[in-house]
């Protein structure tokens, strides 16, 4: 892909603008779609892989214009059923067409309370914008209408020119609810529940809130500093926030309903728990889970040497084993931390890969070296243990498995070996089994997940769950929509 | 924000210091641990051991050995002054209940983290053997706290400068061979320390517990950095741990898992030993 800068995208936005709003007639459906997608301005890639600053530089406003007059405004709206919490889609899409960013904003936050992030991070090729009629009829979901863009758009203007509105908060009730992690699903039940009138306490066992959008997205992908305004909106708000407070040591959570007087408690502790391969060697010194090798470079600042205390292993060959958004983030936090290669090692092939499609295509042009139908035996080490090597077998697909896809079957005897010295396992989490292990009666799954029954209550009075912690591993906005249905269920609750 | 409420100095390189935290010191029980940070935007997060507590006080005392940056500058901060971040307390508590005879064996720095589990055991009506090492007589922690819970105490040094000149191991062997045999021993100090005393009461058939210290992040098991191999597993130190039996655990692989790092922390360490010098001189010249 060749990268085109943004003041040449930005150029060709407004010379199209111009014609297109001169016209006294509205468009044809044709017509829309014949509207240049407009492509995303991005860093040149050669450029970024030596800073964490943002990769995506967002649209300009002629650019979120053209897009959203690419929407053919379907009547049946099929981009809203992909919508995990069904946003007005095709509605914000005309306000923003029309240049009412502002208005555009508001109709999505009806819906979505993170559009900054969720525009950033959502799945939306599998989302809404796989759905999109304009996609289909030019035969591909690249071609989609880029709804995530333009949300995006609209949520950082608003931000940047500070016109958001605080939401009303209804007169305080008297009741208190606890609201126990600081991540994607937290953050929509504090701010819902808060908007009912009653005092809100969130817990955090770091010392600093957001969760997985601050320990494991990295800067390039989602800065820091926009998770840090959704959580100054909260406590502007009035929600109480308190770091370093880890529920189930430093309290336990039935003591929080039973003698701290809390009314509702919601756990959104996430799925932090990583998995390992189970083979020979992976205990090495210097392999790490992508949790491990993430929290260092982002929460913990890792990257900024000489002024973080926080060390991280600086590789001359990275091994990220694993094909997912995490594996693409951890191999593209190496690329920036200077390592010489960058490889990525997946059982399957790309089209079985579940990192998304942007991700990929930026690990790519970022030199990341992906190697397909291949998967670590064991890990090799020195008289150190230290690892230098990686014993990997061949693999073909065979037969769907349940997941649909195609099940990869190992080649016998196609051992070969990967010299390197930093191997990164992104293979997945589990659920983080901390609550459950020091609450009594709270009913999980055999996989650790907390029990939820449709109004996202768990098998104890009051308590109620949303997220990773119930989903197993899954995405921002579904975590969000889980908190958006236990904030529901707990504001009914405490009427 | 945790205040200093006492600073002291126990030797050297070991400081002992009582931090305001309530919750910790309301639910902690011996075996636990906090994590601590001095500075929330670029500083590093450390496992300490938990000494003591005092709940009505709403303090909890940790003791540390001054040897890398993070603890070097904790050393420097006084009374009334704070730590921006302590977290805890984490890990499994000790299992404590009436064994009969329990040897606590204590290295070093390790006597500290050994002091709780002395006086839970003590107080679950077990005998007590305690024997404390140290290198030399200067780095001996916590000798009259730890005499007084003995039933038995035995103190030595590597230089024969206080006690006995010996290894623990010397005595824990004595100990194990007696009839009856004692049925348990804890012994908790540097790895190596601890990698021998698992050895030394192997033959003996004698249950031995270890508390391992190894490099963390989070402390409840989101990163897996602590991980070691236990009984040909691996566990969580953080949330599986930090105690193990000492038989089943890998102190090889612990070992060189906890030199990850050290060439980024010798760098940091000289780094604010310069640093140090250099403010000194500044203040010598203005």
């Amino acid at each position: 892909m060749s990268h085109s800068s943004p003041e040449t995208l930005a150029a060709l936005a407004r010379q199209e603008l111009e014609g297109l709003v001169k016209r006294t007639t509205p468009l044809t459906p044709k017509e829309r779609i014949a509207i240049t997608a407009q492509e995303m301005p991005t860093q040149d890639p050669a450029i970024r892989r030596r800073n964490v600053q943002e990769v995506a530089l967002g649209y300009t406003p002629e650019q979120a214009r053209l897009e959203s007059m690419r929407c053919l405004q379907c009547r049946n709206a099929p981009c809203v059923q992909g919508c995990p919490v069904r946003i007005d889609i095709p509605g914000f899409l005309k306000a923003a067409a029309d240049g009412d960013f502002q208005g555009a904003c508001s109709i999505i936050k009806k819906n979505s309370l993170l559009p900054a992030v969720c525009g950033r991070v959502c799945p939306q090729e599998t989302q809404c914008q796989e759905h999109c009629t304009v996609g289909k009829s030019l035969k591909s979901v690249d071609k989609a209408v880029s709804i995530g863009r333009v949300e995006r758009f609209v949520a950082d203007l608003e931000r940047e020119s500070g016109s958001a509105v605080a939401p009303t908060i209804k007169p305080a009730t008297g009741k208190k609810v606890a609201v126990i992690g600081t991540g994607p699903a937290s953050i929509t039940v504090a701010a819902d529940v808060r908007r009912a009138g009653h005092q809100v306490v969130m817990f955090e066992a770091f010392h600093k809130p957001g969760g997985v959008l601050v320990y494991g997205i990295p800067e390039f992908r989602l800065p820091k500093a926009i998770v840090q305004k959704e959580i100054d909106a909260l406590t502007g708000m009035g929600v109480e926030l308190k770091t370093n407070f880890v529920i189930g040591r430093t309290r336990k959570l039935k003591a929080l309903i039973e003698e701290d007087g809390f009314d509702a408690v919601f756990i959104g502790t996430g799925a932090g728990l990583p998995k390992f391969m189970n083979i020979e060697g992976e205990n090495l010194v210097g392999v790490f889970s992508a949790n491990e090798y993430l929290t260092r470079a982002n929460l913990m600042k890792a990257y900024d040497f000489g002024r973080a205390d926080t060390p991280i292993s600086r590789s001359g060959r990275v091994a990220v084993l694993g094909g997912g958004n995490v594996a693409m983030d951890a191999a593209r936090t190496a690329v920036r931390l200077g390592a010489s290669e960058v490889h990525i090692i997946y059982r399957r092939t790309e089209v079985e890969m579940p990192a998304r499609i942007e991700e990929l295509a930026h690990a790519k042009e970022e030199g990341v070296i992906f190697h397909l139908l291949e998967n670590a035996k064991r890990l090799i080490g020195d008289k150190d243990g230290c690892v230098t090597a990686l014993e990997c077998l061949r693999y073909e697909l065979g037969e769907p498995d349940a997941s649909g896809r195609r099940r990869p079957v190992e080649v016998k005897g196609s051992e070969f070996i990967h010299e390197i010295d930093a191997v990164i396992v992104a293979i997945g989490n589990d659920s983080n089994p901390l609550i459950p292990r020091t609450t009594e009666g709270l009913q999980t799954t055999k996989w650790g997940n907390i029990i939820v029954d449709e109004t996202g209550k768990t098998s104890i009075d009051r308590v109620y769950a949303g997220g990773d912690i119930v989903l197993g591993a899954a995405t921002v906005i579904l975590a969000m929509g889980e908190g958006r249905r236990a904030a529901a269920s707990i504001n009914e609750r405490l009427k | 924000m945790n205040k200093i409420l006492a600073r002291t100095q126990l030797s050297d390189d070991v400081y002992m210091m009582r931090l305001n935290a309530p919750y910790i010191a309301r639910e902690r029980l011996p075996g636990q641990f906090v994590i601590l940070q001095l500075d929330n935007e670029f500083g590093e997060r450390i496992p300490l051991t938990i000494a003591d507590a005092d709940p009505v006080e709403g303090s909890i005392t940790i003791i540390f050995q001054a040897v890398g940056k993070t603890t070097h500058n904790l050393a420097d901060k006084q009374v009334g002054e704070s730590v921006q971040s302590v977290l805890g307390p984490l890990g499994q508590p000790t299992h404590i209940e009436k064994f009969g005879t329990v040897v606590c064996v204590g290295g070093g720095i390790g006597v500290a983290p050994l002091h709780p589990i002395v006086k839970g055991m003590k107080a679950a009506g077990n005998r007590i053997i305690v024997i404390v090492g140290a290198r030399t007589k200067g780095l001996v922690i916590l000798e009259e706290q730890m005499r007084a819970l003995a039933d038995e105490f035995i103190i030595c040094t590597d230089d024969g400068s206080l006690g006995r000149k010996a290894l623990v191991t010397e005595p824990l062997k004595e100990v194990c061979g007696r009839i009856p045999k004692p049925d348990m021993v804890v012994a908790i100090g540097p790895p190596i320390m601890m990698k021998f005393c698992a050895e030394a009461t192997r033959p003996f058939g004698v249950h031995t517990m270890v508390s391992l210290n190894t490099i963390m992040i989070d402390g409840t098991g989101m990163c897996g950095g602590c991980r070691v191999t236990v009984g040909g597993q691996t566990k969580f130190v953080c949330v599986d741990g930090p105690e193990f039996d000492g038989h089943q655990v890998d102190f090889d692989n612990m070992m060189q898992r906890l030199k990850a790092y050290r060439k980024h922390e010798d760098h940091a360490h000289e780094q604010c030993h310069l640093n140090a010098e250099l403010s000194a001189k500044e203040k010598v010249n203005s």
